[in-house]
Parts: C-alpha cells; structure tokens; sequence
C-alpha cells in the first residue's frame, strides 16, 4: 500500500506475472458464465477460428490491470475509472506481465491517473488501460496544493 | 465505411434491452477472486466484488438449445444477428461509483449505443458499443460500463 502524500508523477507500478493455465480459464470462463469455446476447446479453437492456441479471455486481462492499479494503491484508494484495450490476442502458454507508471497527480481531488499494460513475453504491450484511483485522506497528512502530470 | 451494416442493424442503435436484476452473493465474488488470482482479502473473503467481477454479470443465461456450435448463445449480448459470426472482446471503460458488496442487488439496463466498421489485417471487422447502468436497490448508481464487442 502505498500513501497519497508519496504518489509522484513517474513512479512505476511493480510488474506482476501472469501464466494461465486449462484450469485457471475454465474456472474463469465458469463464473462469467461464458462458454465460448475458444477458451477451452483446443481442435475447435485451431480449426474452426483458426487460433494458434487457447484464447487467453480480454476481460480476464483487463483483471489483471485493475489489479495492478488496485494492489499498488491498496486499501487506501477506489477506482474511479477504468478503461483497456485488448489489441492483440494472447493464448495459453504464454506468460504475461503487468505493470503501469503514474501519469497524473490531482492533489485538489485526491486522485491519482495511471497508465496500465499487459505485455506478452515478446516485450509487446497487447492490452493497453489507464486507471483512475481516488485517495482517502488519512490522519495527520499534510494537504499540498496543485496538479501534476506527465506533461509539466 | 464498409457495406456489412444494413439499415436494420443500424436501427438497433439506442434501442434499451430489458432490465435484469442480479443478486451479489458472497460465494460467487470469491469464486471469481481465486479465478483471477486477487491478492487483497476484501475480495477473496467474498466482502467486495473486484471491479471487473462486472463483467457479463447481467448477460443471459440460455438454455443449452440457444447456445450456437461455438458456445455463445444466440443473439449474444442483444441486438441483430451480425454478418461477421465471430465474436471477441474489444476493449472497456467503466466509470464506478461505488464498489459492489456481497448482499447488493443491482439492476442493470443496457442498450446498444454504437455500431461500425472496420477494416482489419485479418480481413473487415464491425465494431458494437454496448453502454450498461447498474443501480441498486434504492436506485442509486454504482456503475457505468461502456463496452465494444468485435465481430469479425
């Protein structure tokens, strides 16, 4: 968990991995209730909607991101607003790494604007986000005036 | 612009599909908490949903003779029947007012709010924006979703 007051513009959010395995999607795909075979059926996924693999399911990456954001703020923070992109499609084997940079400080507001990826082994970023996470005040902190962003 | 999109399909823009309402149990927030590998206690003790437990919450459930060959059923998220069948998830921004808590009851409405075309490396693409409010019980908003759906 980190604190308001120590939020700068730039600082990295730690990197976390991913490895999705059969049981990991089925488990997934059963509680969003979605039975898409692309996440399950390997021969049906390679021949009928030629995939090289298993689909590793979008929203589950966009999971991934929001918790990136939510870890790092922790219990002192609530996501505002959320968004990601699924630009390219990831399948079951690979390994997928999360991760993000704070881009913009609101010290009026108290919220903090993060810019999110789900890189593949490759290094290429496959499901761009951004989150916005609202601080609550805690006890004895100072309040500082003003804005920061990635531009000033 | 390409020429897949009639008239018909166009029409079904703003068109509102029939509120559902969903009841949150704990049992379920923590299935999804071990299904996408949560880390904070609030969420794998089934106290708070994660913010994209949201996702397909209020989508239907068919029968097992309304699901097509490729395990989505039919007439999958509302609207007309698409020319391009195959279906993946393209990307979403949710806006939160709250968090979702075990015991909540939540009704969500939603209506197509976009649809167009693309041309894709793969060959065209068409593009269906989905807008879903959520309010609880006292009628009160918790959420925003804004959600693109990819037919290619």
């Amino acid at each position: 968990m980190i604190s308001f007051t120590d939020v700068n513009v730039g600082d990295a959010i730690a990197e976390r991995s991913f490895s999705a395995s059969n049981v990991s999607l089925f488990l997934y795909n059963a509680i969003i209730w979605n039975a898409h075979r692309i996440h399950y059926d390997e021969p049906y996924t390679q021949q009928v909607e030629r995939h090289p693999a298993i689909v590793i399911d979008g929203p589950l990456q966009g999971d991934w991101l929001s918790q990136c954001a939510l870890n790092w703020a922790g219990d002192a923070a609530d996501l505002v607003n959320f968004r990601y992109r699924n630009s390219t499609a990831a399948y079951l084997g690979e390994t997928l790494i999360t991760g993000g940079t704070v881009v913009e400080v609101d010290q009026s507001a108290r919220q903090v604007r993060v810019e999110l990826f789900v890189k593949n082994q490759k290094g290429e970023v496959i499901t761009p986000g951004e989150a916005t996470l609202r601080f609550s005040q805690s006890p004895n902190e100072p309040v500082a005036p003003g804005n920061t962003t990635a531009d000033s | 612009m390409g020429d897949l999109l009639t008239k018909e399909h166009l029409s079904w823009i703003g068109k509102e599909e029939a509120p559902v309402t969903v009841e949150v149990s704990r049992r379920d927030i923590i299935k999804y908490a071990v299904a996408t590998e949560q880390q904070q206690r609030k969420y794998l003790d089934g106290d708070e949903a994660p913010p994209m437990f949201i996702f397909n919450l209020f989508g239907p459930i068919s029968s097992l003779s309304d699901l097509r060959t490729d395990g989505l059923a039919v007439g999958l998220g509302g609207g007309p029947q698409m020319p391009l069948p195959r279906v993946m998830a393209g990307g979403t921004e949710i806006r939160f007012t709250r968090p979702i808590r075990a015991g909540d009851s939540l009704t969500g409405v939603r209506k197509i709010t976009g649809m167009y075309e693309k041309s894709g490396s793969t060959g065209p693409l068409i593009f269906t924006v989905r807008t879903l409010t959520v309010t609880d019980a006292a009628g009160d908003a918790v959420l925003e979703e804004i959600q693109t759906g990819i037919n290619r």
